[in-house]
C-alpha cells in the first residue's frame, strides 16, 4: 500500500503536449545540452534527479473532510509545475511529481511524507493545509532534511528550517485588517468569534492584544464554537445584546455556511453600515458553499483575492481556468500554493543545485515579481513579505479590494507583546 | 447589561426563546429517523448523516432543475425537493436494508461497523459525483430573511419553516405508528418478533419499510437543513453526534422520549450558549446528559419490552 495515488505525472490527455515538448527539446538539444549542468554537480545528496528530470512531491488530502479545502492547492501546484516544465523546467530538467493523499488524517500525512522523502527521494514537497497536518510531518522533514512549501495562512509560532511558509502568518493578516477597520469605519467595539482550535484562538489572542493595547479600543465579547457547529442563533442574540461595531469572525469549514446563513436570516444585514463584519477565514472558495447572497457586504483581510487587478494575476486566473475549468474559483491559499513551485524553482536556479541545504540558503531574500499577488520576498524567518488587502464580498462570490497596505507586511511568526 | 431598556431586553429574551425552539425543531427532525431505526429495529445506523446529505443533494439538484427549466415556479421548488428527498433517501434505505442490514440483525456491533463503512462509501461517492467542495443551495427568497414581529424582535423565516416541518413530520410519524395498521405491525414486531411472525405479520417486509421510513425522514431533514447548514460530502458528520445524543438520551424505542430529549437538550444548550458561549455550552450539556444517563441508563422514557 505504498502508491495508491503515486505518479500521476502528466495526465494522458496531454500526451501530445509532451510530444511537442519532446520535439522542441530535440531541436534545442544541441545548444541546451551544454547549458544543463551535470547531475552529480547539482545533486550531491542522492535526490531523485536524473539528467532530464527531477522529482517533487505533492502531499494534500484528496479524500476525507479536508479534500474540500485542499483541492484548489493541488490544482495550483500542478498548474505551476506544468508551466515551469513548458518553460524548460528547472536547471534543464523537467519536473515530475509524485502525488500522495494525506486523506485528512494526520498520521497518514506523516507516513506519506516519510515515503516521499525516503523512498522517492523527492527534491521538495508542496503540501499540507491544516496546521495539524503540518505539525505531523514537521519532525519527518527535519529528520530527513526535506523541504516543504506550506501554502495556508496560519497562526504563526513556528519557524522550521525545513519549511517555506508561502501563506501569511497571523499578524500579517490581522493587524492590517484591524487598523483599517478602526481607521476607516471608526470602530470602537469588537466582538471576536471563532471555531474552537488553535488557529482562531491564537489569532483572536493577537487581535485582542492589538485592539486593547495598541488601538486602545474595546473587545465586548469573545466566543468559540466546536468545529462543525451549525446552530448560531444564540450566539447571534448575544451579539445583538452587545451591539459591537465590528464582528470579527474566524469560523471555519461547514460552520461558516450555517453562521452566515443564520446571520442573514436573523436580519443582520452586512451590506448596511451599522455593523461591520471582518473575517480572515473566508476565501472565495468558502463563499461557493456559503452563497454570495448570504455573505454580501462582509469584509475579509487577506493577501490575495481573485479579482486583483494586475497583469500577473490576469495571466494566472486565465491559465487556471484554461487548465481546470471556466467555473474555477481561486482563493488566497490556492494562490499561495501556486507560489510554492515557483519559489522552489527560483531558489534552485539561484543555488545552481537541488541540494536542500543550498536551496534553503538561496531561498532567503529571494524575490518573485511574477506572483499573482504582486511582488513577494522571502524573509529570513522563511515566511513571505507580502501586502495585506481588505476585500468586500459581493453577491457574485468575488471580493472587491477596498484597501491595500502601502508597504509589504513583515512576517513576524513570534510577535513580541502579542503572546 | 444595565444600559439596555426593558423592551430591548424583553425582545432579546423573546428571540432567545425562539432560538431554543428552532434548535429543538432541528434536533427533533434529525433524530426522528434515527429513533425509528434504532428504536424499532435495534440497528445503529452510523450512516444516518449521509442519508440526510442525500436529501440535501437532491434539494440542490431540484433547485438547479427548477432554475433551469421552470424559473417561474422556483419559489415553490422546496416543497417538491422535500418530497423527492424523502423518496430518494427511502429508496436508498430500502436497497441498503435488502443488500446489507437484513443479514446483520441480532448483531448490533456488526451493523455499527457495516453502516459506518457505508457512511464512508457514501461520502466518497458524493465527493466523486458532486465534487469535494460544498455546494451552495439557492434558497427561494421567501424562505430567507426574517419576519419582523415588532421593531426589534425579528424571527428568521427559515427557522419558522423548520419548526412547522418538524412538527408536521412528528405528527405524521405518530399517526402512522399509533393509528395505522402498518404501525400496529411495527409495534408488534418490536415487542415480540417471533410471535408477530407467528400471527402472520411479514416481519421482513415490516423491517424493510421501517428502515426505509427512517432513512426517508433523514432525507427530509437533510433537505430542510440546506437552509441553515452546509451541503458537502461530509456535512452529515456534523449532525451525527447530536443525533445519537438525542436518541440515546430519550430512550430507544420511544417517540415521546425522542421529543422530550430533543426539547431538553436544545433548551439547555441554547440557554447555556447565550450565557457561556458555544464551546462551554456543549461541554456542560454533554456532562448533564452523561450524569442523567448514569442514573437512568435506559434513557428518559423506556419501553417495557419482553426480551
Amino acid at each position: 500500500m505504498t502508491s495508491r495515488h503515486s505518479r500521476i505525472s502528466p495526465p494522458p490527455a496531454r500526451g501530445w503536449q509532451r510530444l511537442k515538448a519532446l520535439a522542441a527539446g530535440l531541436m534545442l538539444s544541441a545548444s541546451a545540452q551544454a547549458a544543463v549542468p551535470a547531475t552529480d554537480e547539482v545533486n550531491t545528496t542522492g535526490l531523485a534527479v536524473t539528467d532530464d528530470a527531477v522529482q517533487v512531491g505533492i502531499l494534500h488530502s484528496v479524500t476525507g473532510t479536508m479534500a474540500i479545502s485542499e483541492a484548489g492547492s493541488v490544482q495550483a501546484e500542478i498548474l505551476a509545475i506544468e508551466q515551469i516544465n513548458a518553460m524548460g523546467g528547472v536547471l534543464g530538467r523537467q519536473i515530475e511529481y509524485v502525488q500522495e493523499d494525506g486523506a485528512s488524517d494526520w498520521p497518514t500525512f506523516a507516513e506519506r511524507s516519510r515515503k516521499l522523502l525516503r523512498q522517492d527521494n523527492v527534491a521538495a514537497v508542496f503540501g499540507c493545509w491544516t496546521s495539524a497536518s503540518r505539525k505531523a510531518v514537521l519532525p519527518i522533514f527535519e529528520q530527513y532534511n526535506g523541504m516543504l512549501y506550506y501554502p495556508t495562512f496560519y497562526e504563526g509560532l513556528e519557524q522550521s528550517p525545513n519549511v517555506i511558509y508561502t501563506g501569511q502568518e497571523a499578524t500579517q493578516q490581522i493587524l492590517a485588517g484591524l487598523d483599517w477597520v478602526a481607521r476607516e469605519k471608526g470602530a470602537e467595539t469588537f466582538y471576536l468569534l471563532g471555531s474552537d482550535y488553535i488557529w482562531p484562538r491564537t489569532s483572536n489572542k493577537i487581535a485582542r492584544k492589538h485592539i486593547e493595547d495598541v488601538l486602545g479600543l474595546e473587545v465586548v465579547g469573545e466566543d468559540y464554537f466546536p468545529l462543525g457547529h451549525t446552530q448560531f442563533n444564540s450566539a447571534i442574540n448575544r451579539i445583538r445584546l452587545k451591539k459591537p461595531d465590528v464582528i470579527y469572525a474566524i469560523i471555519v469549514g461547514g460552520s461558516n455556511v450555517a453562521f452566515y446563513r443564520q446571520l442573514e436570516a436573523a436580519g443582520i444585514d452586512l451590506t448596511e453600515d451599522d455593523v461591520t463584519l471582518l473575517t480572515i477565514s473566508v476565501t472565495e472558495d468558502e463563499i461557493l458553499g456559503i452563497g454570495g447572497d448570504n455573505i454580501e457586504g462582509a469584509y475579509a483581510a487577506m493577501k490575495y483575492f481573485q479579482s486583483l487587478d494586475n497583469a500577473n494575476n490576469q495571466a494566472f486566473v486565465d491559465a487556471f481556468k484554461a487548465r481546470w475549468g471556466e467555473d474555477s474559483v481561486i482563493g488566497d491559499v490556492t494562490q499561495a500554493a501556486y507560489l510554492g513551485p515557483w519559489l522552489w524553482k527560483a531558489a534552485v536556479e539561484k543555488a545552481g543545485s537541488f541540494d536542500v541545504d543550498r536551496v534553503r540558503e538561496a531561498s532567503i531574500g529571494l524575490e518573485l515579481d511574477t506572483a499573482p499577488e504582486g511582488y513577494v520576498r522571502v524573509h529570513e524567518n522563511h515566511h513571505l513579505w507580502s501586502r495585506t488587502r481588505i476585500g468586500r464580498a459581493g453577491a457574485d462570490g468575488q471580493y472587491q479590494v477596498v484597501h491595500e497596505t502601502a508597504e509589504l507586511m513583515e512576517p513576524d511568526p513570534f510577535p513580541e507583546g502579542y503572546q | 447589561m444595565f444600559d439596555y431598556s426593558m423592551s430591548e431586553l424583553t425582545a432579546i429574551f423573546a428571540m432567545q426563546g425562539f432560538a431554543g425552539l428552532i434548535l429543538f425543531s432541528v434536533f427533533l427532525l434529525m433524530a426522528l429517523g434515527l429513533a425509528i431505526i434504532f428504536g424499532q429495529m435495534g440497528v445503529i445506523n452510523m450512516a444516518h448523516g449521509e442519508f440526510m446529505i442525500l436529501g440535501a443533494y437532491v434539494t440542490y439538484l431540484t433547485s438547479n432543475l427548477f432554475a433551469e427549466y421552470a424559473p417561474g415556479l422556483f419559489d415553490g421548488y422546496f416543497f417538491v425537493a422535500i418530497v423527492l428527498a424523502f423518496l430518494a433517501s427511502a429508496l436508498l434505505g430500502m436497497l441498503v436494508e435488502w443488500s446489507m442490514i437484513r443479514f446483520l440483525y441480532q448483531r448490533p456491533l456488526d451493523t455499527l461497523l457495516a453502516t459506518w463503512g457505508l457512511s464512508l462509501v457514501l461520502q466518497q461517492a458524493y465527493r466523486s459525483i458532486f465534487g469535494a467542495r460544498e455546494v451552495g443551495v439557492v434558497i427561494p427568497d421567501w424562505l430567507t430573511g426574517s419576519y419582523p414581529v415588532t421593531d426589534i424582535v425579528e424571527l428568521p423565516v427559515s427557522g419558522i419553516f423548520v419548526m412547522v416541518l418538524a412538527v408536521g413530520v412528528t405528527l405524521a410519524v405518530a399517526l402512522l405508528m399509533f393509528r395505522s395498521r402498518w404501525g400496529c405491525q411495527v409495534r408488534a414486531v418490536v415487542q415480540n418478533r417471533p410471535m408477530a411472525g407467528a400471527v402472520g405479520i411479514n416481519t421482513a417486509r415490516v423491517d424493510r419499510l421501517t428502515f426505509a421510513l427512517g432513512c426517508g425522514i433523514a432525507g427530509i431533514a437533510g433537505s430542510a437543513f440546506t437552509m441553515i447548514g452546509s451541503t458537502g460530502p461530509s456535512s452529515g458528520q456534523l449532525y451525527i453526534v447530536d443525533t445519537f445524543l438525542v436518541v440515546v438520551f430519550g430512550g430507544a424505542a420511544s417517540l415521546l422520549g425522542t421529543v422530550a430529549s430533543a426539547f431538553g437538550i436544545s433548551q439547555a444548550q441554547s440557554t447555556l450558549e447565550f450565557f457561556l458561549g458555544g464551546s462551554m455550552a456543549k461541554v456542560l450539556t454533554l456532562m448533564v446528559v452523561v450524569l442523567i444517563l448514569m442514573v437512568r441508563p435506559q434513557g428518559l422514557f423506556a419501553l417495557k419490552v419482553r426480551r
